[in-house]
């Protein structure tokens, strides 16, 4: 099964019901995939006229109680940005899908990149969080599209799926599940405040058309959903409490792979360069080589580079100029290598070997 | 056993399905793992278009073919473009009707094209004349896999002219007791 | 019951200034809700950002106040998953015409069934009074100090050239016309586009010479016109001042609907 195809089976498992979306390369049979599957599943898909109207129509449906989600590439993100913003001020569950491309501009549309990771991270006006998770196989690709369905219901954000056209575009073996784990949204208790959060600093959810006549706003709001946005302490309190929502859940929520923790030398991947290093440690199997694969890059695990105490050096190859490499520097004392690659091919083992110090 | 198996030639011959084919008859039917990607232009017809197909009997980690042994080769520009730097001890096979250069590398010449147009009726197929072809000259799958496979991935009503298809390119290896 | 059940008590005062033509919209909005009999909480308002946008935050119902221009598509979302809704979406002028254009143009081909109502000042009144892309050639504002030297967009000839399946135009002066229109357009499905011509006098008036409010809303009583006259003097081949607001109900068809409820 195709990486994309995977992407689209694994939101209807989770039970996406609405997908609103605009065609681009090399996301586009996430959207095709949807427009045969919906209908047939009582869902709704619907080809918008751009993708700032394609995340705005997930957000709207979202509000109805869909599991919404929308899937694009390169340009078609960066148009996205001011609803991305919405989704978060407004606390709106959805699932927006990056099969990443060579950019900046239209750069290489059918050529692999991770050229966005700091864009998902902070391409909205304004301080937030965010969750990005980024698939390494098929597999992954269902599998991490069904847990940003229950991230995003769950903290109430647009969570990221943030791929790459060689997975997005790679066709390999899938194992699909019988059934996969369904993290409802929890509603809007009566008599609270649509926007009063509970301990997890998450407010219930008060879907339209169940009577809470809720006032949504991008506003700067308060409790009741009204807008202040000259008050200084309330404008304050709401963005740290969209910070904290996620920040506060980063040990809880981090999701990672270890591999040879007492290595000295360790590769730190996400993405598609995570295959690259499984082939060198799969060939140099004699020679103790750490891998920190992450599977969700934001919020940053950065207590996980613990899980490495002898490392002596940490090899960062990436799809994009050190984005992640820049981020896993701050926390770390260790010498970070970054190994950045553009133009849309992937790291070859024998160069990883290289660095590694192994025999190609 | 690991092979690296790519195709090339123009955008419209189907060079990525018959990887995808190739990639279907070694996990549905043969029990193995596989990686299928490409590389592919903004036309759709046209141009050169390559695929690739990582076949192992172990999953595969790195997932992009780096030294095939094995090529499918349809067009001329496929061939100068992905076909020429093949490495002595690889395997091509050649649709001899629309590529002129010969490798380095053992070359096994099939007139899919031509079989195609002549034998079959149909230009459209002489992909799959090469994929019975690749079959049968490097038992890259088995021959029930790749039959299994190509009646799951060509529109209905084709099947009949694709198995054909399929058959000729087992009997073009077959006839001149070619195989690698 | 009455249109004042709609009104969210707990949030007034209002924004608006003194003599500002939207509250007059918003009232016969709800009036002509109120004569539908829609359940509050099967109806949901929807609006961009502007001083029209700020209208469903006073309306008990859920609504999303959204960004600049994006109105339509969000309501979209909200129509298409949720068929059994009756979505209201309150704009204006710029968010509507300049930064929501192509999302107005799409909305009106797909015919999706919802109501737009647009409070069209011919300004932007909220960030202090900017051309907008129906401000008249020669009016000034704080964009077109010498005057606006571009052609404006005529919304509703736009709206019937889209596909809208319902377009009419009334103004702030015609309250009991424009209740009727907003009632006819609710219950007319499809794409229901209706535009409310109204005063802005902070921003707009005290620009163009008009020292009360009343001049301007004795300007759009004036020189309002109804679309009937309007065709027999454009049958005749008589020409009509260029100031001429052409009101009344400009089409009623039945073009294919999109979100209706299956």
């Amino acid at each position: 099964m195709q990486g994309n195809i995977a992407c689209a089976e694994g939101a209807l498992a989770a039970g996406c019901n609405f997908f609103g979306g605009y065609p681009i390369t090399p996301s586009t049979e996430v959207a095709e995939h949807m427009a045969i599957k919906l209908p047939k599943k009582n869902g709704t898909f619907i080809q918008m006229e751009d993708e700032i109207a394609s995340m705005a129509s997930i957000i709207g449906a979202s509000w109805t109680g869909a599991r919404a989600m929308t899937a694009t590439s390169g340009p078609g993100f960066s148009l996205m940005m001011e609803n991305i913003g919405y989704a978060v001020m407004t606390e709106t569950p959805c699932v927006v899908v990056n099969i990443q491309r060579g950019g900046p501009s239209t750069g290489q549309p059918t050529m692999a990149a991770a050229g966005d990771m700091m864009q998902c991270r902070f391409g909205s006006h304004g301080d937030y969080s965010a969750i990005a998770l980024c698939p390494s196989s098929v597999q992954e690709m269902y599998e991490l599209t069904v847990k940003a369905f229950n991230l995003a219901d769950r903290f109430r954000v647009p969570v990221f799926l943030m791929a790459d056209e060689i997975i997005g575009h790679m066709r390999e073996r899938i194992i699909i599940p019988d059934k996969v784990e369904h993290i409802p949204r929890r509603p809007l208790a009566p008599g609270v405040l649509p926007f009063h959060p509970e301990d997890d600093l998450v407010p219930g959810f008060p879907e339209f058309g169940k009577g809470f006549g809720v006032h949504v706003t991008g506003l700067t709001h308060d409790e009741r959903g009204y807008p202040c946005a000259t008050n200084p302490k309330l404008h304050e309190q709401l963005v740290m409490r969209l910070y904290n929502k996620i920040e506060h859940a980063r040990k809880e929520i981090a999701d990672y792979v270890v591999t040879n923790p007492d290595a000295e030398t360790v590769f730190v991947t996400y993405g598609s360069p995570a295959r690259s290093v499984e082939q060198v440690i799969h060939d140099a199997a004699g020679e103790k080589i750490g891998h920190l694969r992450l599977k969700m890059v934001w919020p940053f695990p950065e207590h996980a580079i613990a899980e490495f105490p002898n490392a002596a050096r940490f090899i960062i190859p990436e799809l994009n100029l050190g984005q992640v490499a820049r981020e896993f520097d701050r926390h770390t004392r260790v010498p970070v290598i970054q190994v950045p690659k553009l133009g849309g091919d992937l790291h070859l083992p024998a160069e990883l070997k290289k660095l590694a110090g192994v025999a190609a | 056993m690991r092979h690296e198996v790519r195709f090339s030639g123009f955008g419209g011959q189907g060079i990525i399905l018959s990887a995808v084919i190739i990639g279907r008859a070694a996990v549905m039917y043969d029990g193995k793992y596989a990686v299928q990607t490409q590389v592919y232009g903004p036309e759709a017809r046209g141009g050169a278009s390559m695929s690739a197909v990582i076949i192992d009997d172990e999953p595969i980690l790195f997932p992009k073919v780096t030294v095939p042994d094995i090529y499918v080769i349809m067009s001329q520009e496929g061939f100068e473009k992905y076909g020429a730097s093949a490495q002595e001890g690889a395997v091509m096979i050649i649709d001899s009707t629309l590529v002129h250069s010969r490798p380095a590398c053992t070359c096994i010449e099939v007139p899919a094209t031509k079989e195609a147009r002549e034998k079959l009726g149909r230009d459209i197929v002489a992909n799959i004349v090469m994929l019975g072809a690749l079959v049968a000259a490097t038992h890259v799958v088995s021959e029930t896999a790749i039959e299994r496979a190509i009646l799951d991935s060509v529109p209905k009503g084709t099947e009949k002219l694709n198995q054909s298809a399929m058959t000729r390119g087992f009997e073009l290896i077959k006839e001149r007791g070619q195989s690698a | 019951m009455s249109y004042e059940d709609w009104f969210r008590q707990d949030r007034l005062p209002h924004i608006y200034c003194a003599g500002c033509g939207n509250g007059t919209i918003i009232n016969c909005t709800l009036e002509a809700i109120d004569e539908m009999d829609w359940k509050k909480e099967e109806t949901v308002f929807v609006s961009g950002i502007g001083c029209s946008s700020r209208a469903p935050g006073y309306i008990v119902t859920d609504s999303l106040h959204t960004t600049h221009g994006r109105a339509l598509p969000f309501a979209t979302g909200i129509k298409m998953a949720k068929p059994g809704f009756h979505v209201v979406v309150f704009t204006g002028d710029g968010d509507l015409a300049a930064i929501g254009g192509n999302h107005f143009i799409h909305a009106c081909r797909r015919n999706i069934d919802i109501t737009v109502i647009c409070m069209n000042n011919q300004i932007y009144g909220m960030t202090g009074g900017q051309g907008s892309p129906t401000t008249p050639v020669g009016a000034l504002s704080t964009t077109t100090p010498f005057g606006s030297a571009e052609p404006a967009f005529d919304l509703c000839e736009l709206a019937i050239a889209a596909g809208a399946n319902y377009v009419a135009r009334w103004t702030s002066y015609h309250v009991k016309e424009l209740t009727k229109a907003v009632k006819v357009g609710m219950e007319t499905p499809g794409l229901s586009f209706i535009e409310a011509r109204v005063q802005c006098p902070t921003n707009y008036g005290r620009k163009n010479k008009f020292k009360q409010v009343l001049d301007q809303v004795e300007y759009l009583r004036s020189h309002s016109m109804l679309r009937q006259k309007y065709l027999q003097h454009e049958e005749r081949g008589e020409p009509v001042p260029d100031a001429t607001i052409v009101i009344g109900e400009f089409i009623k068809r039945g073009r294919p609907v999109m979100g209706l409820p299956r």
